[in-house]
């Protein structure tokens, strides 16, 4: 049996005084495709922060592939919430991308052909290669989160962790991008922060919903339990796209 | 100007000017990115204690400067990691007790007190030949550190949260940063003095930065920068009798209000 990918432990961590996260224990295994899903402030980008050794926790363990997260590092990718940062730095795209090809191990070196071809491959996949070497700043937020994403892709992981990487595209790179991961889920494990249920009812094979707690859902089903929690007041849940349920039927669950 | 290059503190003084010119480039473009140029004030400041000590001690002034803003950069950075959100208050603080330190150790200096103007507002004109010959090995170690380790130096600026995450040691890198502007901001006393040292750190990056796409061709183009400030102030101050590190910072300031006043019209006419 492979190690599982992410392995939490009783974790608690709060922000100063502020409880963020309570006895949050889950396993996930190799070869999932996670989205997690909660409300604003509930603990989402700290749990992701935690899995990337950004923050350690107060209580409990975190075990990335096996491994404490700072071990594991090589082995993650990871895209941002937030792209709007720095927007003056001057850095061309591809430069960016290439971050993606940096590791501790290789300090001091120069970017290889192959890191070059790697970033190429993914602003291709992306569609910003025409764009390689606008600066940064003089893209559109849409694009930079492109970029962004091309840069995570580039990191070569075995973990793909992705705050929200819909929040600024527009709906065609969406699909593009879902139908890109679910492929790339063949080999890579894949958790994804959103806001967007749609998506995870069509994409994702296993969901977690994140309010201080943390509820995880196996088989990839968004429980009337979960929205409750994640949004406290009630929610239609309409699918778009493909004509499908959100919620079994009651009875029908089990 | 060519009749003065006679003199040997005339050539001294152009061949201090460039080299601190170089490193001023580079180091003065990672501190405009990293936003630390508070802090890069600050080190500059807290040196003038080391200054006082050495006096009072009785050894070298730039030995005494250059050890107290190696000390003081790394509690600045200490600091500014530790407590983010009033970091700012903690180097103001530490700014001001190190000039007020060293003016207290110069006044219980017994006996002739060197002239202090010239650290507060740089003697370029009175470099030794034997400065020049520590400055050039400064130079070549502030250089090679930020060519080898160049891809990282950008990540850590850019996104030091995706830096960290792939698994480079940004703290490291941000200590090794603060470590070479405290190793600069001696250098750069000597020209401009610790006053003005934050004007020639920043000034030409802040230029550089609008019209160049790629961290190195910024610092290539501050440098040069630089290196034009440093000169065409050294004519003046000759030629007109002025205090020399005043005219270099108010070449690069009337430089700066150019372009700024280049680029608000630049946009005005986008826009029309």
């Amino acid at each position: 049996m492979k190690v599982p990918a992410i392995e939490m432990k009783g974790i608690c961590f709060s922000y100063q005084s502020t409880p963020v996260l309570e006895d949050v224990t889950f396993t996930l295994k190799q070869g999932a495709f996670l989205g997690i899903i909660g409300p604003n402030g509930g603990g989402k980008t700290t749990l992701l922060k935690l899995l990337l050794g950004m923050v350690k926790p107060e209580k409990g363990t975190v075990r990335v592939l096996g491994e404490a997260p700072h071990a594991a590092k090589h082995r993650v990718g990871y895209l941002p919430q937030n792209t709007d940062f720095n927007v003056n730095f001057p850095i061309s795209a591809m430069d960016v991308v290439l971050m993606g090809r940096l590791s501790r191990s290789r300090i001091g070196r120069r970017y290889s052909r192959e890191d070059r071809l790697k970033a190429e491959d993914t602003l291709k996949m992306t569609g910003m290669w025409d764009h390689r070497h606008t600066p940064i700043g003089q893209l559109s937020g849409g694009q930079r989160q492109r970029v962004f994403v091309a840069r995570a892709l580039a990191t070569d992981p075995e973990i793909l962790f992705l705050d929200e990487p819909t929040a600024s595209v527009d709906q065609e790179f969406e699909t593009n991008l879902f139908d890109f991961l679910k492929e790339l889920n063949k080999r890579v494990t894949i958790v994804i922060i959103t806001h967007d249920v749609g998506v995870i009812s069509r994409y994702v094979n296993s969901v977690a919903c994140i309010n201080r707690h943390l509820i995880h859902h196996e088989e990839g089903q968004i429980t009337a339990e979960m929205v409750d929690m994640a949004y406290q007041c009630p929610v239609d849940l309409i699918a778009h796209g493909i004509p499908h349920r959100v919620l079994p039927i009651h009875g029908e669950e089990g | 100007m060519w009749d003065a290059l006679q003199f040997e503190f005339m050539r001294n003084a152009l061949l201090a000017g460039v080299l601190v010119s170089i490193s001023c480039g580079i180091i003065g473009s990672l501190i405009v990115v990293n936003r630390i140029v508070f802090i890069s004030g600050g080190i500059a400041h807290a040196a003038f204690g080391g200054i006082g000590l050495a006096l009072f001690c009785g050894f070298s002034p730039l030995l005494g400067a250059a050890l107290f803003s190696l000390a003081v950069s790394m509690i600045m950075g200490a600091v500014s990691l530790k407590h983010k959100e009033r970091s700012d208050t903690v180097i103001g603080v530490l700014w001001a007790i190190g000039m007020a330190t060293g003016i207290i150790l110069i006044d219980m200096t017994p006996g002739y007190h060197v002239d202090v103007m010239s650290y507060l507002f740089g003697s370029i004109l009175a470099v030794p030949r034997s400065d020049i010959w520590i400055m050039i090995p400064l130079d070549m170690a502030i250089l090679l550190t930020v060519l080898i380790f160049y891809k990282e130096f950008t990540a850590m600026s850019y996104d030091d949260g995706f830096a960290f995450v792939v698994g480079l040691p940004v703290k490291t890198l941000y200590f090794v940063l603060l470590g070479m502007t405290a190793v600069a901001t001696v250098m750069i006393m000597q020209v401009v003095g610790l006053i003005l040292v934050i004007a020639l750190l920043t000034i030409p990056p802040y230029i550089a930065e609008k019209y160049t796409k790629s961290l190195g061709k910024m610092m290539v183009v501050s440098s040069f920068l630089g290196i034009i400030f440093t000169l065409v102030g050294l004519w003046l101050s000759y030629s007109c009798n002025l205090t020399s590190g005043a005219t270099i910072i108010l070449v690069a300031g009337v430089t700066f209000f150019l372009f700024q006043a280049i680029n608000f019209i630049k946009n005005r006419s986008y826009r029309l």
